[in-house]
């Protein structure tokens, strides 16, 4: 089922949160939603759940206008960052108290129960309370308790950000798998950059209460529509560096540190001086100086570079993007038409 | 909460400023108990006296009418009691946690009470609920001539309207714990139950009670604690009246101690009072040490280092 | 799939209008049953007698006086003196004031040795003296009269204020040793390594730190030892006598007719600094029960 939303506006205590906001989720799909705290995207999350009252625009699940529909007519399901299980009930009645509130006749409730419990891996569970649960076996209560109403769009409110390192990635792995297995429709918000990339099959990048861009992750990471986006993804960040056209307009040059390559210094190319080395293990991080700029190179780690060193460095430049230094917007031109001034 | 495992630090120090709570134990705590527990033994009247005389100044005791009567008293008000504070207290909780206007104001009128003494409590409730000046005649003045509300002098309702006057003491501080309660609750499991289209009600009565657990239980503790005591209120408000029908086990300790001068009658009184104290204690003891082992193999059952199952 | 709706449902407020007015309508209607109680003492007292023999208990006075204050205060009778309640405000004064000290400096130095340094057989002590907090002070009585009266304490100032100080350290040990358990231990084992003993470290690094919990202790004690009343009828004697056993021998004990608006200015007198305490502190009034009431 799609998610549709047109012109939304959401304040919170007066002040605008949300504002002219368009979105399109198409079904099936993985859209995360990506941003810095206060950005908006948890907002929009519970604007399309029904949590928080909308001040204009519309929200369409399916083709149906829910804007002012209940939670629980929207055919939806959410996931807490605290997993919000009912502490003081079990697993099976955590997952079937929804539907004997709502009056389902007992045979159908066990028999969702039993096929969400099957296909969750939560059988051996049923009867323990949230207290006796590991993190990963609550997020799959929490999926268990939508999955039983037959949800077609699966809401997660961060669901990963109370968990340490190791956890995370095998329940994003988890995740991953299931929304294959499932193929509903999922809106996932997070502040990480590594969540999103690895389990969108698009990425909406939100800042200010407005979506900078959506795309495939890829398509993000590649050629990010504006400097806020192209600094948010990829660790170490985007090297920008001031110059100007051929035109004659004045522009920024956005490099990847993973796109500078590094040579022995011999007069060939531009030098910089190694400043810091930060050894990753599989990669270093060389940090250099060059012609007045800090930038970052990714290169193997092959031990050979120490600080002081003076190396020639390589821009990939069809893999480079070019920005409008004012507007911050992305400039389609090739890198070559950029030219540096030295500081 | 338990202090967590620490070193012993020697000291003399520390050792010599705990003198006074081990005496106090001792000497104030323990030995008082021992002492009335071995007067109550005796036939003593105005005087401690060193006889033995068995169980004879508890066979006088539960053949005083007076002492019965105190005893079904204390059960009646124990029960109403404890039951109308829990009640009108959640109620008034749960409303307020609604995110009224004002919730500061109402906090403070329903919780004033308890800052008064019982004795003032007694005395503004015996006046409130005097039959020819108080509520009922002004009642009446208004129009409505059937009215009557004269448990005060009713033998069969005077101890209702003592606790009365108590609910409205203490369903302040009942309120209050139950709120703190309450705003414990994690926001998004209220979130959870609106996706699920569970009405607020419900949640209340299926989700959010069974939570309540630990406040309730700190709640019905305290008030129990009261009930047991009371005596302030009664001698205030009705002087065990009319006649013996509010009479309560605490008042006629008291009365046998330094009015009848009955001193081994009111050992015997005051050793039952602590055997009911003693099992009332029992059982909460018992149900926080349980729960507390639960807890801990729960926690250790939910380890994340351990698989996935 | 459906087309989409033409119109959308109205706007819905989340909780529905008529429930949320009878939500207003029983909390007004439960805070003025709560008030009723004050209004009616503090109208009845400034009424004359005639009026209050008219028999209507919520009518404003049409004669406002004062003058069942002034007579509450300097020459109700208890008994057989005429001194008003004023001389049981002194001796309340003079009770609560050091037994509220001293409950709460050896509930704060048994909570700080219970919690930082542990003597062996401490904790068992504590139990035992946590129970005694819940027995109820009739069992206790007669031995502590004659132990008094032994030590010629009986009916005497001292002697009342040491009563309200054994009865005060079981709660008041608790909340210190609660507070001390949450102070970080590594702060303790820093001033001993500066090389604290255990007075050093109690004056000057832990008593400083405890100003919130002991405004919730000061704030718990003056308000249960002004409202006492066993305690300061069975050990004050004559010259000792509080408010609230002042209060209560002037309303039951007097003999022709009931000055019904002296003795409601009675016992709003006596009610003054607890309530005062009260809106005072706010907050930490329900703090300290609730701290008091959990048990560690």
């Amino acid at each position: 089922m799609n998610v549709s939303i047109r012109q939304l506006a959401v304040h919170m205590g007066g002040t605008p949160v949300l504002e002219n906001l368009d979105l399109d989720v198409v079904a099936g799909e993985f859209l995360v939603l990506l941003g810095p705290s206060g950005c908006g995207k948890s907002t929009l999350l519970h604007a399309i759940a029904g949590l928080v009252d909308v001040a204009a625009g519309a929200v369409h699940i399916g083709g149906r206008d829910v804007t002012w529909a209940d939670p629980k007519d929207r055919a939806i399901g959410m996931v807490f960052q605290s997993y919000a299980l009912y502490p003081t009930m079990n697993v099976e009645r955590n997952m079937s108290f929804g539907l004997r509130v709502a009056g389902t006749p007992k045979a159908e409730v066990a028999r969702r129960v039993a096929r969400a419990a099957r296909m969750l891996q939560l059988e051996p569970l049923l009867a323990r309370k949230p207290a006796q649960l590991s993190g990963g076996q609550r997020q799959r209560v929490a999926i268990g308790r939508a999955l039983v109403r037959e949800a077609q769009v699966f809401l997660f409110d961060e669901p990963l950000s109370n968990l340490d390192a190791k956890l995370r990635t095998e329940l994003r792995r988890e995740l991953k798998a299931l929304h294959r297995e499932l193929g509903a429709t999922m809106v996932y918000v997070t502040h990480d950059q590594v969540e999103a990339m690895t389990l969108a099959t698009r990425v909406a990048v939100m800042r200010g209460g407005r979506i900078q861009q959506v795309g495939t992750p890829g398509e993000v990471y590649a050629r990010p529509a504006n400097m806020f986006v192209a600094g948010f993804l990829g660790s170490p960040s985007m090297n920008f560096i001031e110059g100007e056209t051929s035109a004659g307009g004045a522009a920024v040059l956005g490099v990847r540190p993973e796109h500078l390559a590094l040579h022995p210094a011999d007069g060939a190319r531009s030098e910089g001086e190694i400043a810091l080395v930060e050894a990753m293990g599989a990669h270093e991080v060389v940090w250099l100086d060059m012609h007045g700029h800090r930038l970052a190179a990714i290169a193997p780690a092959t031990g050979a570079h120490r600080i002081g060193d003076r190396v020639g460095v390589q821009i990939a430049l069809d893999r480079a993007s070019v920005f409008d230094p004012v507007s911050q917007e992305r400039i389609e031109l090739h890198a070559g038409a950029f030219h540096h001034h030295p500081r | 909460m338990s202090v967590p495992a620490r070193r012993r630090s020697r000291s003399l120090a520390a050792a010599a400023a705990l003198v006074p709570m081990a005496a106090t134990v001792l000497l104030a705590y323990a030995g008082t108990m021992a002492w009335s527990v071995r007067v109550s033994f005796s036939g003593s009247r105005t005087l401690p006296v060193d006889d033995f005389v068995g169980l004879r100044q508890y066979a006088r005791l539960f053949d005083s009418e007076r002492w019965v009567l105190s005893m079904q008293n204390l059960a009646i008000f124990g029960v109403v009691f404890v039951l109308a504070c829990l009640a009108v207290g959640f109620l008034l909780a749960v409303f307020i946690d609604q995110r009224v206007r004002g919730e500061g104001l109402l906090r403070t009128v329903f919780l004033y009470p308890y800052a008064l003494s019982f004795v003032a409590t007694g005395l503004v409730w015996q006046w409130v609920l005097n039959p020819e000046l108080g509520l009922q005649a002004s009642v009446r003045r208004l129009g409505f001539a059937g009215f009557t509300f004269d448990w005060i002098v009713r033998q069969d309702m005077a101890i209702y309207a003592v606790a009365l006057a108590a609910v409205w003491q203490a369903s302040g501080l009942v309120m209050a714990l139950m709120l703190a309660g309450l705003r414990g609750i994690d926001e998004s499991l209220w979130m959870a139950a609106r996706i699920e289209g569970i009405p607020r009600w419900r949640v209340y009565l299926s989700i959010v009670l069974p939570m309540m657990g630990p406040s309730i239980g700190t709640a019905f503790v305290l008030l129990s604690v009261s009930v047991v005591k009371v005596f302030d209120v009664v001698v205030a408000m009705t002087q065990g009246g009319p006649g013996l029908a509010s009479e309560v086990p605490a008042k006629f300790i008291i009365d046998n101690l330094l009015v009848r001068a009955n001193i081994g009658l009111a050992s015997a009184a005051s050793t039952v009072l602590l055997l009911t104290v003693l099992a009332l204690l029992a059982p909460w003891f018992h149900a926080r040490a349980h729960a507390s082992r639960r807890a801990g193999r729960a926690a250790r059952a939910s380890d994340p280092s351990e698989a996935a199952a | 799939m459906t087309a989409t709706t033409a119109l959308p449902a109205p706007r819905r407020p989340r909780w529905p209008a008529p429930a949320r007015v009878g939500l207003y309508v029983f909390l007004a209607t439960a805070a003025f049953a709560f008030l009723l109680p004050l209004y009616v003492m503090v109208v009845t007292s400034i009424k004359p007698m005639d009026e209050i023999r008219l028999g209507n208990l919520f009518a404003w006075p049409v004669k406002v006086t004062l003058a069942p204050w002034a007579q509450a205060w300097t020459s109700a009778c208890t008994g057989l003196a005429c001194g008003g309640i004023r001389v049981g405000f002194m001796n309340s004064v003079a009770i609560v004031v050091p037994s509220t000290i001293l409950s709460i400096a050896l509930g704060a130095l048994n909570g700080y040795a219970l919690s930082f340094w542990r003597p062996r057989g401490a904790q068992a002590f504590f139990v035992v003296l946590l129970t005694g907090a819940f027995i109820p002070y009739q069992v206790m009585l007669f031995p502590l009269i004659r132990a008094l009266a032994a030590l010629g304490l009986f009916g005497t100032l001292p002697g009342v204020v040491l009563i309200h100080t054994l009865f005060g350290m079981p709660v008041m040990t608790l909340l210190f040793r609660n507070y001390y358990a949450s102070v970080p231990h590594e702060l303790f084992m820093a001033a001993r390594i500066d090389g604290g003993g255990f007075w050093r470290i109690f004056v000057q690094l832990m008593l400083p730190m405890s100003l919130p919990i002991v405004v919730v202790a000061v704030i718990m004690q003056v308000t249960a030892i002004w409202n006492d009343f066993l305690v300061g009828l069975v050990f004050a004697g004559h010259d000792w006598l509080p408010m609230t056993v002042q209060l209560n021998n002037i309303i039951n004990t007097t003999t022709g007719e009931r000055l019904y608006n002296v003795n409601m200015a009675a016992t709003l007198l006596t009610s003054l600094v607890p309530l005062a305490v009260y809106l005072v502190s706010g907050r930490w009034f329900v703090r300290g029960i609730a701290a008091g009431a959990v048990k560690g």
